[in-house]
């Protein structure tokens, strides 16, 4: 050892060193028909399954590799039949699906009845720990596979049964007319056998029957999608696949876009908005998602669960400035909200632009009497929690409290009230322990209004967090469940609406717009009603 | 020398288990992780607890602990949320950041101890005054700014590198984020280096070296810089562990899938498997380089020894 000296050392490093130099330029590959179009992704939270996936990025591989008797309209985001051949019903409740022939997986498997009735039952069964089980809750014998408490007394659904290879039969446990439009959502796609024969293989390298196949996939920095030539559907993609690059924050992604080095973003990041502009020009797109954010409130707590607290929760409504938040924070990606539910649904769906009405105008005069008259703000000061870890929720919870403020000329009326991580304000969600209102975000699973009402407002609903409870809410939620004419249906949940509207069981504040970047090296990118890019329409030049 | 490594080695045990403890109850006080993995709704009860009973939640915390101290020793640092292994997860993370932290380390050594050099000779002068403000900028300047500067400048201004690191991380695409790891523990090091010969330039046997005629590169190299390096070595040692687990800015700058980057998801996610996992292989490593560098004294200066 003493004949080692700093100058050897020295000597290998530098050695190290200058074998590596630097590089750079674009991405090389064929355009055309057969351009692989790289796109930015985040890490899925959770494992890759139909059933077990419910944040969006996730989602996006599914909805690559999977069809399912229903898809959304990447425009108008209305329910059209895929698989299904058709969804037949007299009573609301017990439905006959048949479905398409000629429809396999890519690994040649046909797609059957029971590659449906075989996935739902999976998806549903407690012992597989399935993130969105509770989407088959509507679905008979549910109580049974996938109890409250204690273990499970059946495997399957009773409700489900296989007639023949086209055909299986659900019976709903209560009435449900536009059960059928929710078949659309990833968690009804079918499953192969090959999913249940080596499930540890098939969550390596998920196969589907989609318009794509999994080429590669390195867990947390890669997938590399392909074009499947077999896919026998309508929409195929009109590239030759898609690479999703996990990136470990979305402003090095929006930097890779603008080097040249990427062809999609589909989340430009907030502190680079005011530079969309110059940066993309025409290849920014802002476009309408199925997102609401709304301020919930705690009505486990008695203060805020009194009939004078209306009035307050009116006037806190009336405090905000919407317009100018949506301005100035949000750069125009958000528009105020004027009723509960998202534009994507369109007025035949149940958007109105004049149902919330007065009470989401902003006008400080008359929010500060309001809250005057049903006795002031609860213990004096409004706190709304939020994370800190994610979004820019600082920035716009401090600026509602600021409008706050200043309609009712006291510095201290509002303040934020942030919680460190999404898991701990879940969790303190979760167990009904919030000193005030707390920012409630809902990305709708379905373009149905029933999901913008039912889960949230519900009682005992599964997202109703502040545990807002109104046996006329209910009663006409079940009585649009039960309507089968489907405009109707939609009349009846506006009329339970209003009801959300006039007890303001929470603060609508606006909707979110999906916002994406793409290269000139890409056409035709447009963005879902879900936000999610339709990644079988993009063309490489 | 060989009972001196025992007993360091013995020492680390107690330090080993005393962080890992630390670590665990620093992630179980923030709370129920499950809550967090449904997104913006209730995840269902019964599912819930399925999902507590899988990941070992619903024991008391002294019993997590034990169990997973137990299969740490067995080679089994637990599943991630994502149902991947952990140990998996490391088998990615470790050899990226390895790479990283060798290329910031390199760069320490080689820029950092040449500037000191130099500097330290010329004391007073331009180069010297001038190499004494740069260090002051590099180090007044967050990490972050620099980072993104050089990202924006050489990534998409003028196209030399690429501004987000591949998945497989070569050495060549790891040369500006491994320079802006380094950035700040470069210009101590250089500080270091400068003080350390600028005092002992003026000693002894520096003196008697240079009156014995000695070639003035064989005084520098062989006389001077090894007794100067002593202060250095320590900051460069304990510099490894702090660059492994420091690199979380870095490496989301530069899209780098290293051990920060899965510290950071682990953290966000309150996965305590992958934080515990992490940061135990972290303590390792630190404990190791400490070893190293009080080992290495003795090679720098013969009169250090030890029983």
């Amino acid at each position: 050892m003493r004949g080692v000296t700093h100058a050897k050392w020295a000597v290998c490093a530098m050695a190290a060193g200058l074998a590596a130099t630097a590089c750079g330029g674009g991405d090389s590959g064929a355009g055309g028909a057969d351009g692989i179009v790289s796109s930015s992704w985040g890490d899925p939270q959770n494992p890759l399954e139909p059933s077990n996936t419910n944040e969006v990025q996730g989602g996006k591989v599914l909805d690559m590799l999977f069809r399912g008797l229903k898809r959304y309209d990447s425009k108008t985001g209305e329910a059209k039949d895929m698989l299904a051949e058709k969804i037949d019903t007299t009573d609301s409740v017990n439905f006959t699906v048949t479905v398409k022939d000629g429809w396999t997986f890519s690994n040649g498997e046909k797609v059957t009845a029971k590659s449906f009735v075989d996935a739902w039952n999976y998806g549903a069964n407690l012992k597989n720990n399935q993130k969105n089980a509770y989407f088959f809750g509507y679905i008979d014998g549910y109580a049974q596979v996938h109890p409250d408490k204690g273990t499970p007394t059946a495997k399957t659904l009773s409700g489900l049964k296989v007639v023949n290879d086209k055909t299986f039969t659900v019976k709903l446990s209560q009435k449900f007319s536009t059960w059928p439009d929710t078949l659309g959502y990833a968690a009804f796609s079918p499953l192969p056998q090959a999913f249940f024969d080596n499930h540890d293989a098939w969550l390596s390298k998920p196969i589907g029957n989609g318009p794509y196949t999994v080429e590669s996939y390195a867990k947390g920095s890669k997938l590399a999608m392909r074009r499947w030539d077999g896919y026998p559907g309508s929409d195929k993609a009109q590239n030759g696949g898609v690479d999703l690059n996990v990136y470990t924050d979305n402003n090095t992604a929006y930097t890779d876009l603008t080097a040249g080095n990427l062809d999609l973003v589909d989340d430009v990041p907030a502190s680079q908005l005011k530079n969309v502009q110059a940066d993309l020009g025409g290849r920014y797109i802002n476009t309408p998602a199925g997102i609401i954010q709304t301020l919930a409130f705690p009505y486990y707590d008695e203060a805020w669960n009194t009939p004078d607290a209306v009035k307050v929760r009116q006037g806190l409504s009336r405090a905000i400035n919407r317009r100018q938040i949506t301005d100035t924070i949000f750069q125009k990606t958000r528009t105020p909200a004027k009723d509960w539910t998202s534009p994507v649904l369109g007025v035949d769906g149940g958007f109105s632009d004049t149902l919330c009405g007065d009470a989401c105008e902003y006008n400080a005069a008359e929010a500060k009497k309001m809250i005057t008259e049903g006795g002031g703000i609860p213990g004096g000061q409004v706190k709304i929690s939020y994370n800190a870890d994610s979004g820019s929720h600082k920035e716009w919870i401090d600026a509602v409290c600021n409008s706050i403020n200043n309609a009712l000329g006291n510095d201290t009326a509002c303040v934020g009230n942030p919680v460190g991580t999404f898991a701990d304000f879940r969790n303190q969600i979760g167990q009904h322990k919030m000193p005030g209102p707390f920012r409630a975000g809902w990305q709708m699973d379905y373009p149905l209004i029933q999901n913008f009402l039912q889960p949230l407002y519900y009682t005992n609903a599964s997202s109703n967090d502040g545990l807002w409870t109104n046996a006329e809410f209910d009663k006409l939620v079940d009585e649009a469940n039960a309507e089968t004419d489907s405009k109707k249906a939609v009349e009846t949940f506006q009329k339970a609406e209003e009801v959300v509207r006039d007890q303001m069981a929470a603060i609508p504040l606006w909707y979110q717009n999906g916002s994406a970047g793409y290269s000139d090296r890409v056409t035709n990118v447009a963005l879902n009603p879900f936000s999610v890019p339709v990644y079988n329409e993009i063309k490489v030049k | 020398m060989g009972r001196y490594v025992i007993r360091r080695l013995l020492q680390m045990i107690p330090v080993f288990f005393g962080a890992t403890l630390l670590i665990f109850l620093m992630v179980n006080v923030m709370g129920d992780p499950i809550a967090g993995l449904c997104g913006d709704r209730q995840c269902d009860p019964a599912t819930a607890a399925q999902l507590r009973k899988e990941f070992g939640l619903d024991k008391p915390v002294w019993q997590q602990y034990l169990t997973y101290m137990g299969s740490v020793f067995t080679g089994d640092f637990g599943t991630a949320f994502n149902g991947q292994q952990v140990t998996e997860l490391m088998g990615e993370a470790f050899p990226v950041t390895i790479r990283l932290t060798v290329v910031a380390i390199v760069f320490e050594m080689l820029i950092g101890i040449t500037l000191g050099v130099i500097t330290g000779l010329k004391r007073g002068r331009p180069v010297d005054t001038g190499v004494l403000l740069l260090t002051l900028v590099v180090i007044s300047v967050p990490t972050f700014v620099t980072g993104l500067i050089l990202q924006l400048l050489l990534g998409v201004e003028w196209g030399i590198i690429k501004p987000a690191v591949s998945p497989e991380a070569p050495v060549n695409e790891l040369i500006v984020p491994g320079l802006v790891l380094a950035s700040v523990s470069l210009a101590y090091v250089t500080r270091l280096t400068r003080t350390s010969i600028a005092e002992n330039a003026r000693s002894d046997y520096v003196r008697t070296a240079k009156a014995k005629g000695l070639p003035r590169r064989r005084v520098i190299g062989r006389h001077l810089l090894r007794n100067s390096l002593i202060p250095v070595v320590t900051f460069i040692g304990t510099d490894i562990g702090a660059l492994m687990g420091g690199a979380i800015v870095t490496e989301r700058i530069f899209n780098i899938h290293g051990v920060g980057y899965q510290l950071y998801q682990g953290i966000l996610r309150q996965n305590t498997q992958t934080v515990v996992g992490f940061v135990t292989v972290l303590v390792i490593v630190f404990l190791v380089a400490n070893l190293l560098v009080d080992l290495l004294y003795a090679v720098l200066d013969p009169r250090i020894r030890y029983a």
